[in-house]
C-alpha cells in the first residue's frame, strides 16, 4: 500500500479540511479508516477475492461435469462446492461489490463529504471477512461445508444436515448484519447528505436504484436472519418450525425464504440498472431518455418483488388461484423491466455513441440481460415451470441475469470509474481483451444450458445421462475460457493503479455528474464544501 | 455568532436528523424479524382459510353436517408413508372407502413396531387436493395422539370421520396421506 499521510476522521476540530492532520499508515490505515473512499476500495477488493473464490469452486464443478461420470471430486463434495459457490457469489461478490460501488460514488455524486454514519460504515465491511471465515472455514472441519443449496431449504438444511448448519448460520447473521448496516448508512446518506439544491427528482438514477435496493435490504435481511434462526433452533434446539412430526411445515420454510429470496434477486440487479443508466447516455452523448419513468419503474419493481415469491414453487402443490395470482404477478414485472429496457434503446436512438469498454460491457448487459429476463418470463408461466423447475435451464436464466446482467454492469462501471478512483486511463488493449473473451466465452458457458435443461438435465447433479455429454462438453470449454478471462481484469486493474496514461478529471466528454468536478484521482476528501447550484443542475440527468 | 459556531450548529443539525433517521430504520429493521417469525402462525391461518397444503383440522371435529347426501358418492383412498428411520409396519386395513357426504365413516390403521426397541410414533396426515382439506372432518383420529409401541407390540387404530356436504362437486375422490414419524427423542 502506499505510505499516503491520511486524515484521521473526527467530527471536531475542522478547521480545515484541505489540510490533513493524524497519521495513519500501513495495514492501519485500512483496519481504522472511517474514509467513504477506502471502504469503498475495501468492499471493491473484497468482492473481486470473493468472486475468484466462487469462480475456483465453478471450475472445479465445470471441470467434474466435463463428461459423464464421476471423475473429480465425490458427490458430497459436489454438492458442497455448488452450495458454497451460490452464497458465496451472492453475499460474498455480488452484494459487497455493489456496495463498494455505492461507498466510492454516493457521496461524491450527492456532494457529500463522506457517508453519513462513517464509523458503522467500517464495522459493516470489517465482519464480512469473518463471515466467509466461518463460511470456507467449514470446508476443513469433519462435517464438511453446508451441502444443501444455496436455497437451504428444509429439512436438507435441518433433518438430514452434514453438521454445518450452526456455521452457515451464523456467517449468514454476520452477512445479515453487515448488509443491514451499509443500507441503513445508503439511506441516511441519501435523505439527509444531498448537497443543498439537490431535490430527490435530481438525483441521479444511479443514486434511486441504491436507494431503492436499501430499503429492500432493510426490509427483507431481518426475514433473512429469521428465517435462519428458525433453521438453527430447529437443527439444535428441538423446535419444529420446519419439521412436519412437531406440527411444523417444511413447505412453509420456501414460503418464507422466497419471501426473502426474492427481493434478494432485485437487490442484485437493482444497482445494476442504476449503473448501465449512468454510463449508457455517457457514451451516446445524450441526456438518459425517461429519467422520471426511470424512477417509477425501479421503484415499481421493487414493489412487485414482494408479492411473486411463490413462482419459485409452483410445484409444491397450490391451489389453482395461487398459482395464476403468482404468475400473473411475475409477467407483471416484465413491463417496468420492459420499460427500462426501451428507455436504455431510446436513449442510445440517434445519439453519437462510442464504444469504449463500459460502453461495450453496459450494450451487452442490454442485451443479455434481456435474454435472461425473457427465459425468466418463461419460467413465470406455470404450466410450463413444471418442465422447466429444477433443471439446467433455471441455472441458465439465473446466470444470465446475474453474470451477464450484474457482474457485466460491475465490470462496466469499474472500467467508467476507475479513471476516478486511480488517476489512471486503464490499458484499453488489454479491457477490450477482457470484453471480448468474456462475451465470447459466457455465451459458450451459459447459452447451452437452456437446451440443456429443456432436455431435463436436472441441476445439483454431478454426473448425468450420456445425451447431455455435448454440450456439457462445450460448456465446461466455455466456462474456463470465462474464468481465465476474469484474471485480465485483475490485469488491467493492477496495471491502472499501479500507472498508465493520467487521467483528466472527466475523461470521457459525455459523462454527467458531480464526480466529474472533481480532480483525477478524487481527492481523499471532496466536497467538504457543498457544489454550486450551477455544477447540480449540469449533473440533472433529465432531458432538457 | 462565529463562523465556527454556526458551522457547528450545522453539524450538530445533520447528526440530529441522522440519528433519527437511524432509529427509525433499525425499527423496520426490528419490525421485519418479528415479521418472519410472524408469518409462521400467519401461514397456519392462511392455510385454514384457503385449504392450501392439504393441511386438516389438528382437534377433533364435532359432527355438524345436517343430513346425509345419498345422491353423491366420494371414494376416500388411505395412503401411508413411514418417514426416514422408523422401523414400523404401517398401513390402511382398507385401500379405499366410498362415502356419502355427510355420512360417518370409521376404518381402522395397523401399526406393528418391528424394532426391538420401544418407538413413539406420530402420524401426519394431509388431504390431496389440497381444496378439499377443509371438507374432510376427522372426528376420532389416532393422529390427534402420540402413539408409543413397545418392542414387537402391535396395534388397530381408528380413525373417524365424515366428508362435508359442501365438498365441491368437481371432487370426486379424497386421498388421505399419513406420514409416521419418530419421535422417540422429542418426547422424552
Amino acid at each position: 500500500m502506499t505510505t499516503d499521510v491520511i486524515e484521521q476522521d473526527s467530527h471536531d476540530e475542522h478547521h480545515d479540511d484541505s489540510h490533513e492532520h493524524g497519521k495513519m499508515t500501513g495495514i492501519k490505515r485500512w483496519l481504522y479508516t472511517t474514509n467513504h473512499k477506502d471502504i469503498g476500495t475495501l468492499y471493491l477488493w473484497f468482492a473481486f477475492i470473493m468472486f475468484l473464490t466462487g469462480g475456483a469452486m465453478a471450475m472445479v464443478i465445470r471441470a467434474e461435469l466435463f463428461q459423464p461420470g464421476l471423475q473429480l471430486v465425490e458427490p458430497d463434495f459436489f454438492n458442497q462446492l455448488t452450495t458454497v459457490h451460490g452464497l458465496i457469489m451472492v453475499f460474498g461478490a455480488i452484494m459487497p461489490a455493489f456496495t463498494g460501488f455505492a461507498n466510492w460514488m454516493l457521496p461524491m455524486m450527492l456532494g457529500a463529504p463522506d457517508m453519513a454514519l462513517p464509523r458503522m460504515n467500517n464495522w459493516s465491511f470489517w465482519i464480512l471477512p469473518f463471515a466467509f471465515a466461518i463460511l470456507l472455514g467449514s470446508f476443513f472441519m469433519e462435517s464438511g461445508a453446508p451441502n444443501f443449496g444455496w436455497t437451504f431449504y428444509a429439512p436438507l438444511s435441518t433433518t438430514y444436515s452434514n453438521g454445518s448448519t450452526a456455521f452457515f448460520v451464523f456467517a449468514v447473521h454476520i452477512m445479515g448484519i453487515s448488509s443491514i448496516m451499509g443500507a441503513i448508512n445508503i439511506v441516511v446518506t441519501i435523505m439527509n447528505l444531498r448537497a443543498p439544491g439537490m431535490t430527490y427528482m435530481k438525483m441521479p438514477l444511479f443514486v434511486w436504484t441504491f436507494f431503492i435496493t436499501a430499503y429492500l435490504l432493510i426490509a427483507v435481511m431481518p426475514v433473512l436472519a429469521g428465517v435462519v434462526t428458525m433453521l438453527l433452533t430447529d437443527t439444535y434446539f428441538g423446535t419444529s418450525f420446519f419439521d412436519a412430526a412437531g406440527g411444523g411445515d417444511p413447505v412453509m420454510f420456501q414460503h418464507i425464504f422466497w419471501f426473502f429470496g426474492h427481493p434478494e434477486v432485485y437487490i442484485m440487479i437493482l444497482p445494476a440498472f442504476g449503473i448501465v443508466s449512468t454510463i449508457i447516455p455517457a457514451f451516446s452523448r445524450k441526456r438518459l431518455f425517461g429519467y422520471s419513468s426511470m424512477v417509477y419503474a425501479t421503484s415499481s419493481i421493487a414493489l412487485l418483488s414482494f408479492i411473486v415469491w411463490a413462482h419459485h414453487m409452483f410445484t409444491t402443490g397450490m391451489p389453482l388461484f395461487g398459482e395464476l395470482f403468482f404468475m400473473y404477478c411475475t409477467m407483471l414485472i416484465a413491463v417496468p423491466t420492459g420499460v427500462k429496457v426501451f428507455n436504455w434503446v431510446a436513449t442510445m436512438w440517434r445519439g453519437s455513441l462510442s464504444f469504449e469498454t463500459p460502453m461495450l460491457f453496459s450494450i451487452a448487459f442490454v442485451i443479455l440481460f434481456t435474454i435472461g429476463g425473457f427465459s425468466g418470463l418463461m419460467l413465470a408461466m406455470t404450466p410450463v415451470d413444471f418442465q422447466y423447475h429444477d433443471t439446467y435451464f433455471v441455472v441458465a436464466h439465473f446466470h444470465y441475469v446475474l453474470v451477464t446482467g450484474s457482474l457485466f454492469s460491475i465490470y462496466a462501471g469499474a472500467y467508467y470509474w476507475l479513471p476516478k478512483w486511480t488517476g489512471h486511463m486503464y490499458n484499453d488493449t488489454l479491457s477490450k481483451w477482457h470484453f471480448w473473451c468474456s462475451l465470447i466465452s459466457v455465451n459458450l458457458l451459459f447459452f447451452p444450458m437452456h437446451f440443456l435443461g429443456l432436455a431435463g438435465m436436472p441441476r445439483r447433479i454431478p454426473d448425468y445421462a450420456l445425451q447431455f455429454a455435448d454440450f456439457n462438453k462445450w460448456v465446461s470449454i466455455g466456462g474456463f475460457a470465462f474464468g481465465l478471462s476474469q484474471l485480465i481484469f485483475l490485469a488491467v486493474v493492477i496495471k491502472c493503479i499501479r500507472g498508465g496514461e493520467k487521467a483528466p478529471a472527466k475523461p470521457w466528454d459525455g459523462a454527467i455528474g458531480l464526480e466529474w468536478t472533481v480532480a483525477s484521482p478524487a481527492p481523499y476528501h471532496t466536497f467538504s464544501t457543498p457544489p454550486p447550484q450551477k455544477d447540480i443542475d449540469n449533473a440533472d440527468q433529465h432531458e432538457h | 455568532m462565529t463562523d465556527k459556531e454556526q458551522a457547528q450548529k450545522q453539524i450538530d443539525t445533520v447528526n440530529n436528523s441522522n440519528s433519527k433517521t437511524v432509529k427509525k430504520l433499525l425499527l423496520v429493521v426490528i419490525a421485519m424479524f418479528g415479521f418472519g417469525f410472524a408469518l409462521v402462525p400467519l401461514y397456519d391461518v392462511f392455510c385454514d382459510i384457503t385449504g392450501l397444503n392439504g393441511k386438516t383440522n389438528t382437534t377433533a371435529a364435532s359432527y355438524e353436517a345436517s343430513a346425509v347426501d345419498t345422491s353423491r358418492l366420494i371414494k376416500v383412498q388411505f395412503i401411508t408413508r413411514n418417514a426416514k428411520g422408523i422401523p414400523w409396519k404401517f398401513e390402511p386395513v382398507l385401500n379405499e372407502v366410498n362415502v356419502h357426504p355427510g355420512e360417518i365413516k370409521v376404518v381402522s390403521f395397523y401399526a406393528k413396531n418391528n424394532a426391538l426397541h420401544d418407538i413413539i410414533g406420530q402420524a401426519v396426515p394431509s388431504v390431496s387436493p389440497g381444496l378439499a382439506a377443509n371438507y374432510f372432518h376427522k372426528i376420532e383420529c389416532f393422529c390427534f395422539t402420540q402413539q408409543p409401541l413397545k418392542a414387537s407390540e402391535d396395534v388397530e387404530m381408528a380413525l373417524q370421520f365424515y366428508v362435508d356436504l359442501d365438498l365441491p362437486e368437481d371432487i370426486n375422490t379424497l386421498t388421505l396421506s399419513y406420514t409416521l414419524y419418530d419421535i422417540t427423542e422429542k418426547s422424552s
